[in-house]
């Protein structure tokens, strides 16, 4: 009998272990499943800004298509209810997980050295993903209070969802309107300097986070080094053309 | 050359440790660096004092025992090199050198410069093997051709020393070189491929568990590793985890 | 006198190993779970031999003075490992590797043993390789084979200049395995101190925990040593720091006999000695006497200004060079065993020819290789008419895939590109063939106390061949031992656990304890480190590539007056119970003291040349060395009687019945 009972706490041992075996993905189960999570969520999160840019993009040269994709990524539904929520929840994930990560690592070395010469063997990008990131998160906060939160406000808490304002589309004006403090395009242009680096640094070495390492690599990492340095340079593009417009 | 060294001196694991100062004179090019630091010793001894306490064993750069953060880099500022095959003559008259022990929460400092490296042969414990027992009893040799490349690519992996410089350089104290290594070996090979699932499941989970830090893909290790080990086994430990986790 | 028995196997030859294993008791496996064995030192030899003691069963103590048994010396053997696997299909056999290790050995051992040897190599590779070590591959996907030296043909299989690392590596995982199944306690970092025997029988050691001090008592039913070879007793050696004699010496003291300990091979392949400061030799593998040309220039004068730098050797033309290895040796040239290359090395620096700044240089030229490889290079890429150019660098390549880590190698420590300028060599200390004499079943001369691998006298006679020291650890760990060890241990199945509260132990542990607090106590000025390198002299001039009576009996003299200064003058600072790796040198270096001693002894009793030990009163007219078969033709075992100089020889005679006795000749 007792026999018995050992075998079915043993038996129950294993169950449980290979739930936890199985449950591995669950994200905070091992350092390999953190990182690729920290891949995925931030390749979501480069593919959400090209889609960013693209919209952004078109406010230089035509404020009627900015305002029409505008007013419909802001009022259809599907983006809203379901696409909305999960580039929150990829934000916020990615922020979480990096700071999760940041302070796992420092804890990994509990006595510093007394000189260490990180230059020497990586990048200053690599090393500073926690800087670059706490910089864009900043700017997220700010990109909130000036954008999302007024929107939300509008759309749900005075409940307008026409878009329109004095019977035109108020989203180029609104947009123009942020742009005329150099204060603001001062900050825009140094979140999208460290973007570029966060990016530089974590947009190419995603590939090898995920396992991907051959011969197609070098391409892939060029690529991912092209986007870095494009994009954020297009936004803050985008943020000086409409602040030089406007002060004309 | 004359030189001054500041050296990290603590009694043993529990005692507070600090940098020292000694100055040295007579060193010649020729010398390595470990031979350098025996006259060190040898005058410390004459003078009554205790000499400095660090790993060391072949000084032929293939034990993997010497360690030593030199100026802020493991195995110092020379590439492809164990602390025992760096030689004097990378240094100038006059400089002032900074020797510090391995720093990770998984190598607890033993005395001096000296650290406990258990953890490495802990992770090997967890899967580093193919079960095949010893008594020879098996086909021959020949009997499973192997492609040259991943016989070539299963060497390179295997000439990991396991001196532990990838967590010494790496910012996060994270071992995913040294256990990819391993890994990768045994991945590129038929003979391995049976246990392959266990075994990067294995292995990884003892990795975390001895506190190692995780990867954010700097490249410091592969910068820093005396053999040259490449990023690109990370990766494959990724894929075969990933792979692993979705069959496991 | 003559040694106890030796069990060797009757019948014929190639029938022995297996009859003798048919014959000999087994122990069933529910016993072996009863037997607990100790295996001291964790490289080839050891780490194969626990890994698999383990696996049949038996309960397992490893112990190593390293952090870990991945780092034991074995790891830098480069070359490569025989096995009489015919592969490439030039007529090799088991009974050719037995022939070429025999005669390599210059008739100094047995013959029983070498032939198991060469019948278990072939297995060997199988082991390996389903163990995952990654060996050379050709395209096709199969083992590639090189030629070592002393040899007629390719039977030698590598894993580039890296063979012992991931041969070490892979009994490092099967070892690894059977401590995950919790059938091996490592304990690492412990170096053991003294042999405890019990009515007779080795029963257990006594081990210093080196982090902490402590010291330990271990028990088991059965004692394996598997410390390696003692050629730290010449200071300078391509050994390891750390490697020793402690372990055999204690055994030796407790009554193992100890065999031809002046068998020393001095290897030609190794960095010049640079300066004083020098802590240790770093070899270059002898594989690259695959490609390498040696040779010193042909006039004094050449030699003189190279030296003194006004001239560089590749403003020498051919007919300015002495490839003295091809011109006194034509049939085998550069492949000549060690040996023979190492003291043509000695006689042509001793002439005036030697190319570094002290005279003890020769060069190891790759560039015929590299245009030879090169122009093979360029032809299969249909490039007509290639500049040298093009042709070097194609060469350059080829080359460094073949030794391009021990081409770096030399870079590093020497800084200067051996691609460009040829490398310069000279012999150093490298292999003892001595050792713990042992029977056919590695049992030395107390019963349950085995060698095994380089810690043991028994298969290389007076000289090895290249590649087959790992062999032979091997053979010694996965296949010999663990059968041999069985006969013994079939007595033991019901002995039970083996007390540590002893008195043999109680005794043992105190013999242990006074040694270290002798040293530790010693109010001397010196460092351990002084007395260790006047001992590398004093066997380096008068026991080393060349001996003498004259030169020997003053070494016996001299070691002993320096061991009596030692005790009186070393000053070891710390503490017993710490980390203390001064205490630790001083130990080993003790021990070196006594044995140095012994060694010298045994070259002068020895009173002709054979293999590595070369008696200047016995050689050729041509300066060969000169055998005395009638008189010598034995292993000389040495039994401890308190000092080194009352040690009792015993004589094992040698018989060669499937071997015909000739002088050695590789011209």
């Amino acid at each position: 009998m007792g026999n018995f009972l050992a075998i079915a706490h043993l038996r129950r041992k294993f169950a449980i272990q290979n739930f936890e075996k199985k449950t591995i993905m669950g994200i905070n189960s091992s350092s390999i499943a953190r990182k690729v999570a920290m891949a995925l969520s931030g390749l979501f999160l480069v593919f959400f800004l090209a889609q960013h840019f693209t919209i952004n993009l078109t406010s230089v040269f035509s404020p009627d298509t900015f305002n029409e994709w505008s007013h419909f990524m802001g009022t259809n539904r599907l983006v809203q209810a379901l696409l909305q929520p999960i580039l929150i929840f990829g934000v916020i994930f990615h922020f979480v997980m990096g700071f999760i990560l940041e302070i796992k690592n420092r804890n990994a070395r509990n006595v510093k050295y007394a000189s260490y010469k990180g230059g020497a063997n990586a990048s200053w990008a690599s090393r500073n993903m926690i800087i670059s990131g706490i910089v864009v998160l900043a700017f997220l906060v700010l990109h909130f209070i000036d954008f999302w939160i007024p929107e939300i406000n509008t759309k749900y808490i005075v409940g307008d969802m026409s878009g329109m304002h004095d019977g035109e589309f108020r989203y180029y004006h609104e947009l123009q309107e942020k742009f005329v403090s150099p204060l603001r395009v001062g900050a825009y242009v140094l979140a999208f300097a460290l973007l570029a680096l966060h990016l530089w640094h974590g947009f190419a070495s995603s590939f090898q986070s995920v396992g991907f390492n051959n011969k197609y690599s070098k391409a892939l990492t060029k690529f991912a080094k092209v986007y870095a340095i494009v994009i954020p340079l297009g936004f803050i593009f985008i943020a000086l053309f409409h602040h030089l417009n406007h002060n004309h | 050359m004359k030189l001054t060294l500041k050296i990290w001196r603590q009694k043993n694991a529990t005692a507070k440790g600090s940098m020292q100062t000694y100055p040295i004179d007579g060193i010649d090019g020729d010398m390595s660096f470990l031979e350098m630091l025996d006259v060190l010793n040898t005058e410390l001894i004459e003078k009554g004092e205790e000499p400095v306490v660090f790993d060391h064993d072949c000084r032929e750069g293939i034990c993997g025992a010497c360690s030593l953060q030199i100026n802020g880099e493991p195995h110092g500022p020379d590439r492809l090199v164990t602390t025992c095959q760096l030689h004097m003559r990378k240094f100038n008259d006059g400089d002032t050198i900074v020797i510090e022990p391995f720093r990770a929460k998984a190598f607890p400092v033993i005395k001096d410069l000296m650290v406990d490296r258990s953890a490495f042969d802990r992770i090997q414990q967890a899967g580093g093997y193919i079960s095949v027992n010893t008594s020879g009893n098996t086909i021959d040799a020949n009997a499973i051709p192997v492609e040259k490349e991943d016989a070539d690519a299963a060497f390179n992996a295997a000439t990991c020393i396991g001196c532990g410089a990838c967590v010494a350089a790496c910012k996060n104290a994270s071992a995913m070189l040294f256990t990819s290594a391993k890994v990768s070996q045994y991945a590129l090979l038929p003979q391995g491929r049976v246990e392959a699932t266990r075994r990067v499941l294995n292995m990884v989970e003892q990795m975390d568990k001895e506190g190692f830090g995780n990867c954010t893909n700097t490249g410091a290790c592969e910068v820093e590793c005396p053999k040259g080990i490449s990023l690109e086994n990370i990766a494959r430990m990724n894929r075969e985890y990933l792979t692993a986790s979705f069959k496991g | 006198m003559s040694v106890q028995d030796s069990k060797l196997p009757k019948g014929p030859l190639a029938e022995k190993w297996t009859k003798h294993k048919n014959e000999i008791n087994l122990v069933n496996p529910a016993n072996k779970r009863n037997i607990d064995v100790i295996v001291v030192g964790t490289g080839l030899a050891g780490g194969s031999a626990a890994a698999t003691l383990a696996e049949l069963g038996y309960n397992v103590k490893t112990f190593c003075y390293q952090d870990s048994p991945r780092r034991a010396h074995s790891i830098a053997a480069q070359g490569g490992i025989n096995a009489a696997k015919n592969y490439q299909g030039d007529g090799d056999s088991t009974y050719r590797l037995f022939y070429d290790t025999i005669k390599g050995g210059d008739y100094r051992s047995r013959e029983e043993n070498v032939y198991r040897l060469a019948e278990v190599s072939a297995n060997i590779i199988d082991q390996c390789v389903a163990q995952g070590v990654p060996f050379a591959r050709e395209y096709g996907g199969l083992l590639d084979n090189r030629s070592f030296g002393g040899v007629l043909v390719s039977r030698t299989f590598y894993a580039k200049g890296q063979t012992g690392q991931q041969l070490l590596l892979g009994a490092y995982s099967a070892m690894n395995r059977q401590i995950n199944r919790g059938k091996i306690q490592s304990y690492n970092r412990h170096e053991m101190l003294d042999l405890v025997v019990v009515g007779g029988k080795a029963r257990g050691i006594i081990a210093r925990d080196l982090v902490t001090g402590e010291i330990e008592r271990h028990s088991a039913h059965a004692v394996v040593i598997a410390t390696g070879g003692y050629g730290n007793v010449f200071f300078l050696s391509t050994n390891a720091m750390g490697s020793n004699v402690t372990a055999s010496w204690k055994i030796h003291k407790r009554g193992a006999y100890f065999a031809n300990p002046c068998y020393t091979q001095i290897h030609p392949t190794c960095i010049p000695v640079s300066g004083d400061h020098q802590s240790k030799l770093t070899l270059m593998s002898e594989s690259l006497r695959n490609d390498g040309r040696i040779w010193v220039p042909k006039k004094k004068e050449d030699a003189i200004a190279i030296r003194e730098g006004k001239k560089k050797p590749t403003e020498l033309s051919e007919e300015e060079r002495d490839y003295y290895l091809e011109r006194r040796y034509p049939s085998f040239g550069n492949l000549v065993p060690r040996d023979v290359a190492s003291r043509a090395a000695k006689e042509r620096c001793d002439a005036g020819f030697g190319v570094n700044k002290t005279g003890e240089a020769v060069y190891l030229d790759f560039s015929s290789a590299i245009m030879r490889y090169g122009k093979e290079q360029a032809a299969i890429q249909k490039i007509e008419n290639p500049s040298e150019e093009v042709i070097r660098g194609f060469g350059e390549k080829v080359v460094e895939n073949k030794y391009g880590n021990l081409f770096q190698m030399y870079e590093k420590i020497v800084d200067e590109n051996p691609y460009k300028t040829p490398m310069m060599i000279y012999p150093a200390v490298h292999y003892t063939m001595g050792g713990i004499w042992v029977d056919y079943n590695l049992q030395t001369t107390i019963p349950g106390c085995y060698a095994a691998g380089e810690a043991n006298f028994s298969d290389h006679g007076a000289n090895r061949l290249g590649a087959s020291a790992l062999m032979q650890g091997l053979a010694d760990g996965y296949f010999v031992l663990p059968y041999t060890i069985g006969d013994y241990l079939s007595h033991d199945i019901r002995t039970g656990a083996i007390s540590t509260d002893l008195p043999e132990f109680e005794e043992a542990e105190k013999n242990v304890r006074n040694q270290l607090e002798k040293l530790i106590n010693n109010n001397g000025t010196k460092s351990v480190d002084h007395f260790h390198k006047r001992l590398g002299k004093i066997m380096w001039n008068q026991v080393g590539m060349a001996r003498n009576e004259k030169g020997l009996t003053a070494a016996i003299a001299e070691i002993k007056s320096l061991r009596e200064e030692f005790y009186k003058e070393v000053r070891v600072p710390g503490e017993m119970n710490e980390m203390n790796p001064e205490l630790e040198k001083a130990m080993r270096v003790a021990d070196f003291l006594e044995l140095g001693e012994l060694f010298a002894k045994d070259a002068l009793h020895r009173n002709e040349s054979c293999g590595g030990h070369f008696r200047e009163e016995y050689q050729t007219e041509e300066g060969e060395a000169l055998r005395d078969d009638e008189n010598f033709m034995y292993v000389a075992a040495w039994e401890y009687k308190g000092e080194p100089s009352d040690a009792v020889l015993h004589k094992e005679h040698l018989e060669y019945d499937n071997i015909e006795v000739k002088t050695r000749s590789y011209k």
